[in-house]
């Protein structure tokens, strides 16, 4: 049994410790934002924020989360109230099939959380490098990037 | 125009199943006819009810079984409808890819949602539109001139309080009406929902995690299943030891001959007992090597030659003529890539089977979940979730039989879900492409004569490609290959004189085929486009110049132009040898009328080239876009951007890797994809045509960067790509062979 801090609210889990987290909020909690993509920490789909830091939730033991917030897609907003950067990603249409734009909005909110300042588009494509998109969503989601930059009011 | 928002809704309907719909209306349920009429939902094509229902509360249900892969058609098909039946667009609410509901409207493939799945719709809408025309007339006692529609009210347009609404003339029932190919259209000018860049209504949903995927869905008293596949592609399973997983709870073994799976409760003791099972396999090392493909490819038996185009004397031509060129250009194997593996959802009991899938054919696919599970294709009811982009036949087809599989051989619901290695090993691939070109040019540089030759597999194109769970589980099924209609655009989209071109259909080819994102088009225009930058070098004339002497046609002139002037394409032949230093800058042309009957585009990609290295780097891609009529501009944006940067990176990285037994590039560590930093800036101009029929969007600009690219290459080194990928081995290696021209 593990005590998750999920959402802002804690979860009981019965699990075995070295059940990747991954399948645990998506099988025990529910939460679908995160999405399995490789299983093996490469391509980003399965990103959630541990306190703050992206993390690839597919190769993350559960045993090792303890007192650690996690946030997933689902935490930063909904629909109706979306986060600053899922609010972006719908203004400039940043997705296709969308099943990568999980990680693309959790690598973002973790990127721009951590800076003071607008981001220039180097270093956007440099945060995002390890986040893989197969549908070709980049230039929009780099244009989703800058744009909640300016939503968030990071300065110049 | 008014704000979208997303729902999913899960309702019950008619027999008691669970049906997903995809809603433009929030709060609203869906009601579909034959709840209501108890009469089972006409499907058949030529009836205006299995497109349409109009409904009491003034909404509509749309049907469609053209289905949103990721591209926009979600929203581009409600607005066809909505503004030919003059209905606000979020009254309308969307069924995709049910069989039991919508009608066949072939697999979403071939860039034809819009082109052929829309323009039915259309049909069907103006139809509808036409009746309640005349049912207001009758109502209303005045000629429908004097009428006019907004929102679904018909009303008298001098006097407007004299008014019927189509709620009133059919909510809720039938309209018992076949469709008139005839019934007249809107008048372009007139329309205010089509050719709008209405927002996607599944984007906030897919961006805040409450959209449904195939991968989220779960049906009650469902067990996780996870298939083990042989290590060598032709393998025979010989033993199982099924205690190897006893330790973990609620997992078994389920065999049927060499098909393999485990089941559990959950889904990670599903995959432990999948990684912990020991099984053996017979040995099998029956692929080519891989160095040694395209012997390969050119030693295998021809079943048939298909003349693509025969026009006067070619071979004459060009042994008459003052100079001939010959090249070959090679395609490597790629895999689809999708980022999420293939998922599916099956429920088979006794003769029915209820079974959800992220496939592009819902219809076609009970064929072969029927050949699996040895059932009547009637009793299968196929729903569509959306999967992650698939781009043309991947794995879901295999995982939806390996579903069905397991779920009758335990009778209980199950989920598949493929896991990394599964996708990138066992999707059906695109075959490897061979192309060798000849042309002779007369003392000016004119092409006289174009002979081209292309090695592919056969194609039996009524049957579907063998699946794996009929393969390893003893289960008869046709042994057929299906590539897909990969000979179309090997004729060049030139009109010369004397020119012919013909595709060897090869009996085999070494990894179960399937097509990818522009079959064929893309390898064969890859192959027209280099070879004749390459005669306009010969002839020291300027690219864009040179493809002008052949073209006639004025949309694609148009096109041309566009790309050229976008670019601000500076007119000399190719190569430039103005540059020294590390980095050689190039810009490079390609141009293509998709399968020589539609969409017409032209692309400029612009590169640096490291000479040291041989690095590759596309960094601007400018394409100009002719699809006729437009129906939603940010939907063919989002379409061409997908386009360019997927092929920029097939054209670049891609190149599927496989040892005597087996693939081995299974993660994508070893099949890598472009990543953020190496994405090329896309930049487009689409040329609206709102007076003509609406073309493919999903697939045509996809042909250009693979020449685009290697011209560019050319224009910056002097050195010709005839390899696809262009990887910077080969980028140094040319450069030996042609000796570096600066």
């Amino acid at each position: 049994m593990a005590t998750l801090n999920v959402n802002g609210k804690p979860h009981q889990v019965d699990v075995e410790p070295d059940t990747p987290l991954l399948y645990v909020l998506r099988d025990n909690l529910g939460l679908h934002g995160p999405k399995f993509g490789c299983g093996l920490a490469q391509c980003g789909s399965c990103s959630v924020l541990i306190d703050g830091k992206a993390v690839r939730s597919c190769t993350y033991a559960v045993g090792k989360v303890g007192p650690g917030k996690i946030v997933t897609l689902e935490g930063l907003g909904t629909p109706q109230k979306p986060h600053p950067v899922q609010q972006a990603f719908i203004e400039e249409q940043a997705a296709q099939c969308g099943y990568c734009i999980n990680g693309m909005v959790i690598q973002t909110t973790a990127f721009l959380a951590a800076r003071q300042s607008n981001p220039s588009e180097r270093e956007i494509r440099q945060a995002l490098q390890n986040n893989l998109c197969r549908c070709g969503t980049h230039q929009r989601i780099i244009a989703a990037v800058k744009r909640a930059a300016a939503l968030m009011g990071k300065g110049a | 125009m008014a704000t979208i928002e997303t729902t999913r809704r899960e309702f019950l309907i008619g027999t008691g199943a669970l049906v997903v719909t995809f809603s433009l209306t929030p709060g609203r349920e869906p009601h579909a006819l034959a709840q209501t009429t108890g009469k089972a939902k006409p499907v058949a094509l030529d009836q205006v009810d299995s497109f349409l229902a109009v409904h009491k509360d003034g909404t509509v249900t749309m049907y469609t079984g053209k289905v949103d892969l990721g591209t926009g058609t979600r929203i581009a098909l409600p607005q066809m409808v909505a503004e030919e039946l003059d209905i606000a667009l979020d009254k309308i609410k969307l069924v995709e890819g049910d069989t039991a509901l919508t009608p066949d409207q072939g697999p979403t493939w071939g860039s034809l949602s819009i082109q052929i799945g829309g323009v039915q719709l259309r049909q069907a809408a103006a139809t509808a539109r036409q009746m309640l025309v005349q049912m207001a007339v009758q109502k209303l006692g005045m000629p429908s001139a004097d009428l006019a529609i907004k929102d679904g009210v018909i009303f008298v347009r001098a006097e407007p309080h004299r008014r019927v609404s189509y709620v009133e003339l059919i909510g809720d029932r039938s309209f018992d009406l076949k469709v008139d190919k005839d019934a007249p259209l809107k008048n372009p000018k007139d329309h205010t929902v089509v050719g709008q860049p209405v927002p996607r209504p599944d984007v906030p949903g897919k961006v805040t995690g409450t959209h449904t995927y195939m991968q989220d869905f779960r049906v009650p008293g469902m067990l996780h299943a996870r298939v083990i596949r042989p290590p060598a592609i032709g393998a025979t399973l010989e033993t199982v030891d099924e205690s190897s997983i006893k330790g973990i709870k609620g997992a078994r073994v389920v065999r049927q001959q060499s098909f393999l799976a485990v089941v559990a409760e959950s889904e990670w003791a599903a995959v432990k007992a999948a990684r912990q099972l020991k099984a053996t396999w017979s040995k099998w090392e029956g692929l080519p090597e891989m160095s040694k493909l395209w012997e390969h490819v050119r030693s295998t038996k021809v079943a048939k030659d298909d003349v693509a185009v025969d026009r006067g004397d070619p071979k004459k031509a060009i042994a008459g003529a003052a100079k001939t060129l010959k090249a070959t250009y090679d395609f490597a194997i790629h895999t689809h890539g999708s980022m999420g593996p293939a998922c599916a959802v099956a429920d088979v009991k006794g003769d029915t089977a209820e079974i959800w899938s992220p496939s592009q054919a819902s219809h076609w696919l009970r064929r072969e979940v029927a050949v699996v599970l040895q059932m009547d294709a009637k009793g299968i009811r196929i729903r569509y979730l959306d999967g992650a982009g698939c781009y043309g036949r991947n794995g879901h087809e295999d995982a939806t039989c390996d579903a069905a599989l397991i779920s009758k051989l335990t009778g209980k619901p199950v989920r598949v879900q493929w896991m990394r290695e599964d996708e990138h090993g066992w999707d059906p691939k695109g075959p490897p492409t061979l192309v060798e070109i000849s042309a002779g040019l007369d003392a000016q540089g004119n092409i006289v004569g174009w002979d081209s030759e292309l090695w592919v597999p056969q194609a039996d194109i009524t049957e579907w490609p063998r699946t794996l769970a009929a393969t390893f589980a003893g289960i008869p099924q046709k042994e057929a290959i299906n590539p897909g209609n990969i000979h179309r655009n090997l004729d060049p989209s030139y009109p010369f004189a004397n020119q012919k071109a013909v595709a060897h259909r090869l009996e085999s080819t070494p990894l179960r085929p399937s097509w990818i994102r522009t079959p064929g088009r893309m390898q064969n225009t890859y192959a027209n486009e280099v070879f004749i930058d390459e005669c306009a070098a010969v002839a020291g004339v300027d690219p864009v110049e040179y493809r002008l002497r052949y073209l006639t046609d004025p949309r694609g002139i148009a096109v041309l132009r566009a790309a050229a002037n976008m670019a601000k394409w500076e007119t000399r032949p190719s190569a430039r040898r103005d540059q020294s230093g590390p980095i050689a800058r190039g810009r490079g042309f390609a141009y293509v009328k998709y399968e020589n009957a539609r969409t017409y585009c032209a692309g400029v990609a612009e590169v640096e080239v490291n000479r040291q290295t041989g690095a590759i780097r596309c960094t601007r891609f400018y394409v100009a876009h002719d699809c006729g009529q437009i129906i939603n501009p940010d939907g063919v944006r989002a379409q061409i951007e997908g386009q360019v940067i997927q092929t920029v990176s097939r054209t670049l990285k891609e190149e599927l890797k496989w040892n005597r037994s087996r693939v081995t590039s299974v993660d994508w560590a070893s099949y890598p994809i472009l990543r953020f930093p190496e994405v090329p800036e896309v930049i487009m101009e689409l040329i609206n045509r709102p007076n003509d029929p609406p073309w493919g969007v999903g697939e045509p600009a996809a042909c250009l960067p693979p020449p685009a690219i290697s011209n560019a290459v050319f224009d910056a080194i002097g050195v010709r790509l005839r390899s696809v990928p262009f990887t910077p081995a080969k980028v140094v290696a040319a450069t030996k062979t042609t000796g570096a021209r600066a």
